[in-house]
């Protein structure tokens, strides 16, 4: 079985920014993937390589297996895109945009995927109404809709929830998630780490065009961030306590790597003599993990 | 629908369609006004071929119509689309270079045809026209609407904003277009200007479409045929291979 997306050694260069700089990555069917980074580190420059709309210097990359160059046809056959922008054309309704994007992919009766991918993102009651009409959430449940019209088998979803309510949120991940399970693969970009923590099995963090980590969500989580025990206590705690622990707003923050070791922790607060006046128990998150990758410390493969 | 052809094709014809006062309509006003206005001061003091001024200007005014449009068609989707950003709907789908091309054009032609269609059913009433050789209308007016639209697509693709869109047809289309002939025949200009008309590819677009009403023209149909022929596949051969370099569409 061939990977769902392969990227091998893509650079590209705009002017004297270097947006993408030997990049390599494989995503295997069936992945919920995710591509994290900060505005300007590539995600869309990488994405648009794999679409087509930008033509990498050098690198090769494949859609389950054809080539996104000498085999576009076939290649853009096998992915959906949702792009960043908010575009849409004014002169059709929802309904004439979607049946226009399948002929393009050479479908000539959609419509009972139309209703189906209609009904599912809440477009219901908007499908007669023109582009121009729909708000900004709405304008952007129609790009889901349009990358859909020809059932990918790999979705790539350019930051689908910038400005986009929870309710379609909601709506959206449960749909997406969905088609995932039946056996899509779908690659996100988002700048809401929760939400890449909680849908994606595996995440590549990528930073001015280079791939600066690549792991399961699991992994990454377990090797930047612990579990923390986290107080606020009415006296200033003894140093050889502090060793290895932060504070911010008044808060401790204690690591620890098994539960067991919490009750150790807390005895030598309580020897230290001081009051614990609120506790709680910090979770690995991914943010720590992003912010900790983006200040350098390297995580390989694993 | 089906396919990338034929649904580009139908979406652009649409897409004019939709908003026919301001694609159709309006071309069919201006153009009614031109004749009205040049039949009114010239008519009784010029004959052409032997034929009434008003019943000369009539086909000039039809191509004119048919080309100033294909370029319109396919120059402003092109440019809205960029602007916009929406042309990504049709850089994702497979659609390959030459579907792309041939649609965006037959649009053009179409939307010429409708207004020069148009043009001739508002003209006709005002001075007796005949069809002599109706084949040669019909060649020159798809080949000359398509030799705009292949402009269109250039110039689409080229202009980064609107201006520059107009820039192309103000100091290149428009001057072209009154130069070969619409409102005279070039056998009435100083041989320094005929000879220049000569060079000018609308001239013969303009005579040749001319020579199928009346049956007499500046050049021979044939040479006129020649030379428009071998402009769009010159034409077609440049675009096809802007589009398949990407230039300006794919970075
Ligand atoms: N068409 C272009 N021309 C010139 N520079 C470009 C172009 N597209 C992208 N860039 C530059 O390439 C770099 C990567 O941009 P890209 O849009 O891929 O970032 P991103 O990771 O998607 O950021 P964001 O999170 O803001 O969407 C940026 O420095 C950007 O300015
Ligand atoms: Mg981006």
């Amino acid at each position: 079985m061939s990977s769902a997306i392969r990227i091998e050694q893509v650079s590209k260069r705009f002017g004297s920014v270097q947006a993408l700089d030997g990049v390599e990555l494989e995503i295997a069917q069936g992945e919920f993937f995710g591509l994290l980074g900060p505005n300007g580190a590539g995600k869309t420059t990488l994405i648009s390589a794999l679409a087509g709309l930008v033509r990498p210097d050098s690198g090769r990359l494949r859609v389950m297996g054809k080539d996104v160059q000498a085999d576009y046809r076939a290649a853009r056959r096998q992915l959906g895109v949702v792009p960043q922008e908010l575009v849409f054309d004014p002169f059709f309704s929802v309904r004439e945009s979607l049946q226009i994007q399948s002929g393009y992919f050479g479908i000539a009766d959609n419509e009972a995927w139309i209703d189906e991918i209609l009904e599912n993102l809440g477009l219901t009651s908007k499908a007669d109404a023109n582009m121009r009409m729909l708000s900004g959430g709405m304008k952007r449940r129609v790009l889901v809709a349009q990358a859909l019209v020809h059932r990918p088998p790999v979705i790539v979803l350019d930051e689908p929830t910038a400005g986009v309510d929870v309710e379609l949120r909601q709506t959206l991940w449960a749909f997406i998630r969905r088609l995932n399970q039946a056996g899509h693969t779908i690659v996100l970009t988002t700048h809401y780490l929760e939400e890449a923590e909680m849908l994606c099995n595996r995440i590549a963090m990528l930073k001015a065009g280079r791939i600066v980590a690549l792991d399961t969500t699991g992994n990454l989580l377990r090797r930047f961030s612990t579990h923390s025990l986290r107080l606020r206590t009415d006296r200033k705690m003894p140093a050889e306590l502090l060793a290895g622990g932060t504070e911010s707003g008044g808060w401790w923050s204690l690591p620890f790597d098994t539960f067991d070791q919490v009750e150790g922790l807390l005895a030598r607060v309580r020897t230290a003599g001081c009051g614990i006046s609120d506790l709680e128990i910090g979770k690995p998150d991914l943010e720590e993990v992003f912010v900790r990758v983006m200040q350098g410390q390297q995580a390989g493969q694993g | 629908m089906r396919g990338g052809f034929s649904t580009l094709l139908y979406k652009e014809v649409l897409r004019f369609w939709k908003v026919a006062a301001q694609t159709v309509a309006a071309p069919v006003l201006t153009a009614l006004l031109y004749l009205l206005i040049f039949s009114h001061v010239l008519e009784g003091h010029v004959k052409i071929h032997g034929v009434a001024y008003t019943a000369f200007l009539i086909p000039g005014l039809v191509i004119m119509s048919v080309l100033q449009n294909a370029f319109a068609n396919s120059s402003s989707s092109l440019i809205q689309s960029k602007v916009t950003g929406n042309i990504v709907f049709v850089l994702l789908p497979p659609i390959s270079y030459l579907e792309f091309f041939a649609a965006y054009v037959l649009a053009a032609v179409v939307r010429g045809c409708v207004v020069g269609g148009g043009v001739l059913l508002a003209t006709l009433w005002f001075a007796p026209v005949s069809f002599a050789e109706p084949w040669w209308i019909l060649i020159f007016a798809v080949l000359g609407g398509a030799i705009l639209g292949s402009l269109g697509v250039i110039a689409g693709i080229w202009a980064e904003k609107f201006d520059q869109l107009a820039a192309f047809q103000n100091f290149l289309i428009m001057p072209l277009t009154f130069l070969s002939g619409v409102f005279y025949s070039v056998h009435s200009l100083p041989p320094f200007w005929q000879q220049l008309s000569h060079w000018n590819p609308i001239f013969y677009m303009i005579d040749g479409f001319r020579h199928g009403f009346f049956g007499v023209s500046d050049a021979s149909p044939w040479l006129s045929l020649a030379v428009v022929g071998s402009c769009f596949a010159i034409l077609t051969v440049f675009t096809l291979n802007l589009l398949k370099s990407g230039y300006k569409l794919r970075a």
